[in-house]
């Protein structure tokens, strides 16, 4: 496929383009309008940004977001890596069946698993809260890290490990030496993924979030069911900032620890 | 003798200390507690009485399955079918010329990717609010209507079916490109080439040629976006309003409005039952095609 394409085919795609960042474009743009009500731009103002810091409600959603999301991510990516390190390595009976219920997990609906979830939650009485959000983002984070660190598996086979093993390496020196550097990429993907999972999600959190215990996206959602102020437009402009920071940094580590490891 | 020498070697190595079942155990163990088992309770719930206030009552019934098929609730599982293949066509007509397009694409092949891949890391909500923020009656949408003279009134867009359709479409669409951007890169362009010097149309060489060679994209694109659109409930809750009604936002109301969780949970496996039909015949499908697709 190397012939430029006709033109009507061009058109269409670059229509398709603006609709994709169109939007996101615009709500941004907005966030600086000193209008409330109206799109007409009437002035730059950074009103909507002084006003979110009045609202404590959303710097303890960002809180509980941060905090969930750090513990989910460190426990799925860990759960995860090992249980795609099961499949790809080692033999074991029913390995075949395991490995097509993981995809179970990624095809279910949002608001299944999370209906799901409440329900055994209530059946025990677990009080809901942070604890029971941060066990529903790692249940649904670990298949997710699993296929990815797995897909990156694929391409690699068992031999250098034991190479390093027949070198005198010990299996942990050799998964740490070996395994993990050459994996790197996979689990940095795997836990990005994760993240951004959890720092976005709704539908789950809001069903098994406690009273006075709900995340960014929750406080969030609220706001927007009320009434889209130009708040909301800030607000959104600053997750897109913090995401598109930690996909940055995402990409960086996954760049330089190969070398690093090497070295040391 | 090679195979001798590496079982020689194999057993100096030392024996892995950590069994498969150790590596496994933690990811499937919590898996297991916190999925499967969840699944297993609701399928339970949907099969028993409804409780007096919320909850279940012990019994067998059928009585929430039969109850699905009440003009009412068939009427949402038409909408949620509908909509989802609705918004699959839509995807691969918007789709389709992208992926062409950065397939053919050389130099800026990367940057076209990016901009097809940007969507997926910014969050869904915020793309939800900016789709609000442009079609609500005060919307940017309708400022530009209203200011070029097409329209005297502002047109209701949001909560309707347009809005949720677009919103699907909208969140979906990079699901739809990249698998069919894969395929068609594989693509050989000496076929099209030979088909163009024995005399085919354009229009022919793409029906007879490209389309069906790119079918195995479509089928995993067409399947990434239909099976998430069967589970909608954050777009058709926020650009739907009330009367847009899908399965998902039924489940969620029969739990937390309704109380009726027998009925939430029956209508919870009629979707992964939608769910697991579509994957499983996407796969048969795929099967086919990956078989002939060469030999065309």
């Amino acid at each position: 496929m190397t012939r430029r394409a006709p033109g009507w085919v061009l058109a269409v795609a670059g229509a398709v383009y603006l609709l994709l960042h169109l939007p996101v474009l615009v709500l941004v743009l907005f966030s600086f309008n000193a209008s409330r009500y109206s799109v007409a731009w009437t002035g730059f103002t950074l009103e909507w940004y002084r006003r979110l810091a009045e609202r404590t409600d959303l710097l303890r959603g960002l809180r509980a977001s941060l905090i969930v999301g750090t513990i989910s991510t460190v426990v799925a990516t860990v759960f995860g890596t090992l249980l795609a390190l099961a499949l790809a390595r080692r033999r074991f009976p029913g390995r075949r069946a395991l490995e097509g219920l993981l995809y179970l997990p990624v095809v279910t609906p949002e608001i299944v698993a999370g209906i799901s979830l409440l329900s055994l939650f209530v059946l025990l009485r677990v009080p809901l809260g942070l604890a029971t959000i941060t066990v529903a983002h790692i249940a649904f984070s670990v298949a997710f890290v699993a296929v990815v660190v797995r897909a990156r598996l694929e391409g690699m086979d068992g031999s250098l490990e034991e190479a390093a093993m027949i070198l005198g390496a010990d299996e942990l020196t050799a998964f740490r030496t070996v395994t993990v550097p050459r994996l790197w990429p996979g689990i940095v993907a795997g836990a990005l993924l994760a993240f951004t999972m959890s720092f976005d999600d709704y539908v789950i959190t809001s069903l098994v979030a406690g009273p006075g215990s709900s995340t960014l996206p929750v406080v969030v959602y609220g706001m927007v069911r009320r009434n889209v102020e130009p708040t909301v437009n800030a607000i959104s402009t600053l997750i897109l900032l913090g995401t598109s920071l930690l996909i940055w940094l995402a990409t960086r580590l996954t760049r330089e620890r190969p070398v690093s490891a090497a070295r040391g | 003798m090679r195979g001798l020498r590496r079982r020689l070697l194999g057993g100096l190595a030392r024996r892995p200390l950590l069994a498969g079942s150790a590596l496994l155990a933690p990811g499937a163990g919590w898996l297991a507690v916190f999925f499967a088992a969840p699944m297993l309770l609701m399928l339970a719930y949907s099969v028993m009485p409804r409780g007096r206030y919320a909850g279940v009552e012990p019994g067998f019934t059928l009585e929430h399955y039969r109850r699905f098929f009440e003009p009412l609730y068939l009427g949402i599982l038409g909408r949620t079918v509908a909509w989802s293949a609705l918004a699959t066509a839509i995807c691969l007509l918007l789709g389709y010329p992208v992926a062409w397009v950065i397939a053919r694409s050389r130099r800026r092949r990367g940057l076209l990717l990016f901009l097809v891949v940007l969507p997926f890391w910014t969050s869904f909500l915020v793309r939800t609010f900016a789709m609000i923020f442009l079609l609500r009656d005060t919307g940017l949408v309708n400022a530009l209507l209203l200011r070029a003279g097409l329209v005297a009134a502002p047109l209701t867009l949001l909560y309707t079916p347009f809005a949720v359709l677009a919103g699907l479409v909208y969140g979906l669409l990079p699901f739809m490109v990249l698998p069919v951007y894969a395929s068609l890169e594989k693509l050989d362009p000496a076929l099209l080439e030979a088909a163009e010097s024995l005399g085919a149309h354009p229009a022919a060489r793409f029906f007879r040629v490209v389309l069906p060679l790119s079918l195995p994209g479509v089928i995993a694109g067409s399947l990434l976006v239909f099976v998430p659109a069967l589970g909608t409930f954050v777009t058709s809750d926020l650009l739907g309003g009330a009367r847009q009604v899908m399965i998902g936002n039924l489940v969620q109301n029969q739990f937390t409005v309704a109380r009726n969780w027998p009925f939430g949970s029956a209508a919870s496996f009629v979707l992964m039952a939608l769910v697991l039909v579509s994957v499983l015949l996407s796969l048969r499908l795929r099967e086919r095609h990956a078989g002939e697709g060469g030999a065309r």
